[in-house]
């Protein structure tokens, strides 16, 4: 019998786009970041990669063992936690760093709120910054055996000049995988032709950066200052692949336009009027936790109310 | 166990009613000053010594106090022993005082006096009501020195300001922060809860909640909601 007689209730038409297919293009597309973070310091990136994702993965099965919950590893979105969490370490934390990330990020951020699609924050930026507090002098240790000085945005912080070629391809000091421009931009570009993200978070979040330091920075429209701020830091790892997280962006077209901006402002002030050099993390949590309120104002209308009445 | 009586009442403040986890009133000492179990077992015994006292006195003052003016009146009592207490710290235990700091004076508008005043004190007789007062502090001092240790072993790896955790250990510092407060309360909470649901489920009734305001201080009577600052 062909499918056009079969007699079922609706849907009718199913999409192919999974959970699973979804995490999966956004693991290929954090390939060329974790690559080029593994060439650029080594094996140490490696097994930091490893050791968080096998912990994120392990935490959430143990987990939903223990609770007697059906075990959900299968879709992929733990691996993408535990990466994006590598990603967002520095190569030489110690093993256990990694592994206390892992387990906070699965289990206080994600489990305990009622699993994917519940977390009200991103849980690897949520770890991340649980790190950042907790162990900060570990977390914002970037001297490996070929980078010795700061990092690029502490120097521009301090005034001094960067080599922005080599912050584009990333030969720079940073986490493991925020430092090159290029690979994150590569794996986004193929996050937006497959249509996982678009631009509409990502682009305002950079635009409204660029004229909050064009506006407050002190430079005015200085390409080099405001490239140097492009390339450096955790913004284009959060801008792609952390401010578009399914689970914790507004759901309305016009409420993704207000969380860019809001991102972008909030990370312009934690950059330029802030202590230390980098804010992206912070800016994204910060805006996680406002996002039920933007999606409260930019509630569309039902069909049928509102307008004026003819 | 006999209701009311003084074993009842401590038993009730430790376990059955435990302020901090079952009740859970007075959140705004809990958290901030936990950072360290001497912090904490001293905030508890603070806060004992004026719950003690003044469910004390209100019981004696119950029918004298009319009850259109019973939580100004409450408050000016409680007031003047968080005074004494504070007065007495300074002068003898200085290094609580400025560890405490500002949260002494706030003991006035802790939830857990204002809370046992209006639900045991204005009702019953004197010597219950101490011992509700003392059962109750002691419940609070308990969870507060729990809190305080879990937060100083994970947080700076000692306990008392003994170094207790090898030299290899380095301390997740977050603990000694607001949001280890949070951490380290929720964690303890659901154990507790844990063991209670597990109790119930073996026939023994631990949850057995009549008296008190029953901590929903968001539903709270209107003029304790003015005057009690939870």
């Amino acid at each position: 019998m062909s499918d056009l007689m079969k007699v079922s209730s609706n849907p009718h038409i199913r999409s192919k786009v999974t959970t699973k297919s979804i995490m999966l293009a956004v693991v290929v597309a954090l390939l060329p970041a974790a690559g080029f973070g593994i060439y650029n310091f080594g094996l140490d990136a490696l097994i930091l990669i490893l050791v968080t994702i096998a912990t994120t993965v392990l935490t959430e099965y143990l987990y939903e063992k223990a609770m007697h919950k059906p075990v959900t590893i299968g879709d992929f979105s733990a691996v993408v936690t535990g990466l994006l969490l590598a990603l967002n370490l520095p190569s030489t934390a110690p093993w256990w760093i990694a592994v206390i990330g892992g387990v906070f990020a699965i289990l206080v951020v994600k489990m305990l709120f009622g699993g994917l699609g519940q977390n009200f924050m991103n849980p690897a930026l949520g770890a991340r910054c649980f790190l950042l507090i907790s162990y900060t002098s570990i977390m914002c240790n970037f001297q490996t055996d070929t980078y010795t000085g700061a990092t690029p945005l502490a120097a521009l912080k301090a005034g001094e000049d960067v080599n922005i070629l080599d912050m584009v391809i990333g030969r720079t000091a940073g986490t493991i995988g925020e430092t090159s421009m290029i690979a994150i931009v590569i794996g986004a570009c193929f996050l937006l032709l497959l249509g996982v993200i678009d631009l509409r978070i990502p682009g305002t979040y950079l635009v409204s950066f660029i004229i909050f330091l064009i506006l407050f920075g002190g430079h005015g429209v200085d390409p080099a200052f405001i490239s140097a701020h492009l390339a450096g830091g955790g913004l284009m790892l959060g801008a792609f692949f952390m401010a578009t997280d399914y689970v914790t962006r507004p759901i309305t077209k016009k409420g993704q336009y207000l969380y860019g901006i809001f991102l972008g402002v909030l990370t312009g002030i934690f950059r330029i009027f802030g202590p230390s050099a980098e804010g992206v993390s912070y800016a994204i949590i910060i805006g996680n936790l406002i996002v039920p309120l933007i999606e409260k104002v930019t509630l569309p209308k039902a069909f049928g109310k509102g307008g004026e009445r003819s | 166990m006999k209701e009311n009586s003084a074993l009842e009442r401590l038993k009730n403040g430790i376990i059955t009613e435990n302020p901090t986890f079952v009740l859970t009133l007075g959140m705004c000492p809990t958290l901030a000053v936990t950072t360290s179990a001497i912090n904490g077992l001293g905030m508890g015994l603070t806060t004992m010594a004026v719950l003690a006292l003044s469910n004390m006195f209100i019981s004696m003052l119950r029918k004298v106090i009319p009850d259109k003016v019973r939580i100004p009146a409450f408050i000016v009592i409680i007031a003047s022993f968080v005074t004494v207490v504070e007065l007495l710290l300074k002068a003898f235990i200085p290094s609580l005082y400025d560890a405490l700091g500002l949260y002494i004076p706030l003991i006035v508008v802790n939830c857990i006096i204002l809370g046992r005043a209006e639900a045991y004190a204005s009702k019953n007789k004197v010597i219950p009501s101490l011992f509700d007062g003392i059962g109750m502090g002691l419940g609070f001092t308990l969870a507060l020195t729990i809190i305080g240790a879990v937060r100083e072993l994970i947080g700076a790896g000692q306990l008392f300001n003994i170094q207790v955790m090898p030299d290899s250990y380095v301390p997740c510092s977050i603990f000694v922060l607001a949001p280890g407060a949070f951490f380290v309360l929720a964690a303890l909470t659901a154990i507790q809860n844990k063991i209670r649901i597990n109790g119930e489920k073996k026939g023994r009734d631990m949850s057995k909640i009549q008296s008190g305001c029953g901590g929903d201080c968001m539903n709270c009577n209107k003029e304790e909601a003015e005057h009690g600052n939870c």
